[in-house]
């Protein structure tokens, strides 16, 4: 196959934002009939590379041949003009508006302003029941499953020529069932001759479905191959690759640390359970897990997007509801129900979004530092401000937070700043565990070692630290121990000595009907 | 990093961030300007007198309006204070007099109720009652602030006609009529109640960990909760305070007009929360403050003073303070879009 052969044709296609390079080089080729996994880490840039066949972002170099003609994909009104469609993981109908209406939204049949309702229902009809989908053309959308809503978009998709259908991690909200379904309906698509690009974290799921694999890493290509060639250890291989181990210097600090922390437990928790999430209120969201958290020690949870790692941290904090479990924090147990009782139970949370959750922008430094701390600073209901001023002071200088004055207001701050006043604030309180949530997500690679620095300092200061992180490397380099999620599930635990990142990329990608295969024969066969 | 950062750090000045006060100071400008004007086409305007006069008219709308800064401050909104205020006038007077509609109709300036004091107890506790209630129902049943508030000011509009009967009830003693009416020296009573109130509101903003907790909750939500903020509780006090006000308001109007009347404070919702608007705080929350809030409510004031003074007819008055609404705001984001 070459440029002119294929339906489409991605050469060295280059990206990059402020201070990252999304994309380098990147190749990619599909043809009609085919169906093409695309596979990666958390950030190798799959979702950048989705967004430019989309239309939204639009590249920096190379070429892009569609048809065996170059093109420019303008924006996404013009993708789909091509016959180039997305769905996305968050699925993006009107919950309000019928089956047939969303099908053909904005593209109504007959004259202008009035929409004749039957012919709108003849044609969306006449596409459900090609794609063999059991959908009534007249149901509202908020009325149906997630599988459902997916099919409407599938639907959508056709009623617009679809050539080249991308689906973004499809599988993550459906039942096995309903997999199933989606995969006659891909095998249905690729007998059409659509070409369809398949991304997902479930490596089972890739190797049954697609033709193809391309890998990405880093921004760059990692590997294409046939599926007939390849096992699941060849992919995980190609995503983790090995060049990244030197990246971080990782027992640098290992040795004083190790001999530092005790055995004493902090927290333990025990078969923590959540149903339902903002999608599908029957989604198994954490099921039974288990782990402890040593004194002095730094824990990382890792885990692919979805795998519940967030979710876990937020129920054990507190701020969101769980279905069962049970927590103790040194040897008893507790009732944490919101994030004052955690607090009181020494419990900290710097959490992952920093900007929605962590922060009030519009508020100065000092108010944003000292939010959680401010009982301790008042006396009759009125804050010291000599005090206040004189702690928040002192913090700045500590973590070296740089910013013009303390009544800056927090929005004007870098990332890296801004992350700083957010840990600065659980530190004023003393806590005996952080739970860190992508501490060093989206900042400069100077403020991140400080942030390791700091975290080392802490664990050494004997507090407890629970670490998500979505790179590996940045795990592997930090953690004490590391625990592996998987779909709500901890697939894993390792210490430092087993953890390498072939061996979290395999766990982390673990389904259940794997894990008990691998429990009775100690093996992973595919 | 500590020992590098030390060297790095100059001492940490205490700057003040003015661009907290600007859109504050946008609204004061305004103000002058426009008091400015007025001195100039008309002296009158500036004698003590009428400024004393522009206070009072205003000092109703300026104690609702301290506790709506609180409540836009959280990112809510109250629009039942106007019939709260209608509400708890009634109940004042009753209490006052001793029973409703008819009875006291004719029976002029005699205190056969309860006494002074437990007319104004009853008055603010149909004003806590009232926010509590409210506060309630934003807080557990989780409907927006706008939906239960709307809902307040047809319900409490209706309970005080149904209290009163239809009928207002007027006419009574001087201890009763000083509140709305007498003077302090020279300042008329109900402007020394709206600038304590708005000087201790000032200071409860400012300095206190309540005042801090307001701004954080409206500033956001998410980040306040998981800073282990109790915000349910906080919410719902706002509406407390809100009521409160109502309450008080109610009082000294019917003081005042030496009526209570189930009309009263019609629409008044809409001027106090213009007032607050101007005055530069956020509508989405977590900026503004008490300062401003004075400075808008003045504007409305002198505006209708100084058109009136100008012989100006009221319906273009009416047409004059929406424009200026829209002007203040957009004044307003002019400067932050600047920033």
């Amino acid at each position: 196959m070459d440029r002119h052969s294929a339906l489409l044709w991605m050469e060295n296609v280059s990206k990059s934002f402020p201070g990252v390079q999304a994309l380098d080089n990147v190749c990619l080729h599909i043809d009609s009939g085919e169906v093409l996994g695309l596979i990666g880490q958390n950030g190798a840039g799959k979702s950048t590379l989705m967004k430019i066949l989309s239309g939204v972002y639009t590249i920096d170099s190379g070429e892009i041949y569609y048809n065996g003609q170059p093109l420019r994909i303008h924006n996404p009104h013009h993708a789909q003009e091509l016959g180039i469609s997305i769905i996305y993981q968050e699925l993006n109908l009107m919950p309000n508006l019928s089956v047939m209406e969303n099908i053909f939204i904005g593209r109504e049949p007959g004259p202008p302003i009035f929409v004749n309702r039957r012919e709108l229902e003849r044609q969306a009809r006449a596409i459900l029941d090609r794609m063999q989908m059991h959908l009534r053309p007249s149901a509202l959308v908020r009325s149906l499953s997630v599988a459902e809503q997916q099919m409407v978009e599938i639907a959508k998709a056709i009623s617009r020529d679809v050539r080249v259908l991308i689906m973004d991690e499809p599988t993550s909200a459906l039942s096995e069932a309903e997999v199933e379904t989606l995969f006659e309906m891909i095998d249905e698509l690729k007998r059409s001759g659509v070409a369809v690009i398949f991304i997902s974290h479930r490596l089972e799921e890739v190797l049954r479905i697609c033709d193809r694999v391309t890998v990405l890493r880093d921004g760059k290509n990692a590997g294409d191959v046939l599926v007939k060639d390849a096992t699941r250890e060849d992919l995980i291989r190609m995503m983790v690759g090995r060049s990244l181990d030197q990246f971080f210097h990782r027992d640098e600090h290992w040795g004083d640390r190790a001999v530092h922390h005790s055995d004493d437990i902090v927290l333990e928790v025990r078969n923590l359970s959540r149903r339902g999430n903002a999608i599908n209120p029957d989604a198994v969201v954490l099921d039974n897990v288990s782990f402890t958290l040593r004194r002095g020690e730094i824990l990382g949870l890792a885990g692919l997007v979805g795998a519940g790692r967030t979710e876990l941290v937020r129920a054990i904090f507190g701020a969101d509801r769980r279905s069962g479990g049970h927590i103790f924090v040194e040897d008893k147990e507790v009732d944490i129900r919101s994030p004052v009782d955690a607090i009181r139970l020494g419990i900290g949370l710097v959490p992952e979004d920093r900007k929605a959750q962590g922060l009030i922008l519009s508020l100065a430094v000092r108010v944003n530092m000292t939010l959680t701390h401010l009982g301790a600073l008042t006396r009759f209901h009125f804050v010291r401000l000599d005090q206040e001023r004189r702690l928040v002071e002192e913090y700045i200088r500590r973590f070296d937070i740089r910013t013009p004055s303390m009544e800056q207001r927090v929005v004007n701050l870098s990332g890296g700043n801004q992350q700083k006043v957010v840990i600065a604030k659980w530190l004023m309180l003393n806590p005996k565990i952080l739970i860190m949530d992508e501490p060093t997500r989206g900042i400069d690679v100077g403020a991140k070692s400080e942030i390791y620095e700091l975290m080392h300092q802490l664990a050494m200061s004997g507090i407890s630290i629970i670490m998500i992180s979505s790179e590996f490397p940045e795990l592997l380099a930090m953690c004490d121990r590391i625990i592996c999620l998987a779909e709500g599930r901890v697939t894993a635990e390792l210490s430092r000595e087993e953890a390498d990142l072939e061996t979290l990329m395999h766990y982390c990608t673990l389904r259940e009907q794997v894990v008990s295969l691998n429990q009775s024969e100690g093996v992973v066969s595919l | 990093m500590t020992s590098q950062a030390a060297a790095k750090v100059a001492p940490p000045a205490r700057k003040i961030d003015w661009s907290a006060y600007i859109s504050q100071l946008g609204a004061l400008s305004v103000l002058i300007v426009i008091c400015v004007i007025f001195a100039v086409i008309e002296p009158a305007f500036v004698s003590p007198r009428n400024l004393f006069n522009v206070l009072r008219q205003v000092s109703i709308y300026g104690l609702l309006a301290v506790g709506m800064t609180f409540v836009i401050l959280t990112r809510g909104i109250d629009l039942s204070v106007g019939s709260l205020l209608a509400l708890s006038g009634l109940v004042a007077a009753a209490v006052y007099k001793g029973g409703t509609g008819l009875l006291s109709a004719g029976t002029a300036g005699q205190a056969e109720g309860y006494g002074l004091w437990a007319a104004i107890g009853a008055a603010v506790g149909i004003g806590l009652l009232g926010g509590f209630l409210q506060g309630l129902a934003i807080t557990q049943l989780k409907v927006p602030p706008f939906i239960v508030t709307l809902g307040g000011l047809t319900a409490f509009r209706g309970a005080a006609l149904l209290f009163s009967g239809g009928q207002p009830i007027s006419t009574f003693t001087d201890e009763y009529k000083f509140w709305g009416q007498g003077m302090i020296g020279s300042v008329p009573v109900p402007v020394v109640i709206f600038l304590s109130f708005a000087a201790l509101a000032f200071i409860v903003l400012r300095y206190t960990r309540y005042g801090r907790h307001v701004y954080a909750i409206g500033g956001n939500p998410e980040a306040a909760r998981l800073s282990g903020l109790n915000v349910n509780a906080i919410t719902l006090s706002v509406y407390v305070i809100t009521g409160f006000f109502a309450g008080l308001s109610g009082f000294l109007l019917s003081s005042r007009l030496n009526s209570a009347e189930q009309v009263a404070g019609v629409g008044y919702e809409l001027t106090v929360i213009a007032g607050v608007v101007i005055g530069g705080t956020s509508l989405f929350g977590g900026e503004g403050g008490i300062f401003g809030t004075v400075i808008g409510i003045l504007l409305i004031g002198v505006l209708s003073n100084g058109l009136t003074l100008m012989n100006v007819s009221p319906y273009w008055q009416q047409i004059v303070v929406g424009l200026i609404i829209v002007f203040a705001v957009y004044l307003d984001q002019l400067v932050k879009r600047r920033q």
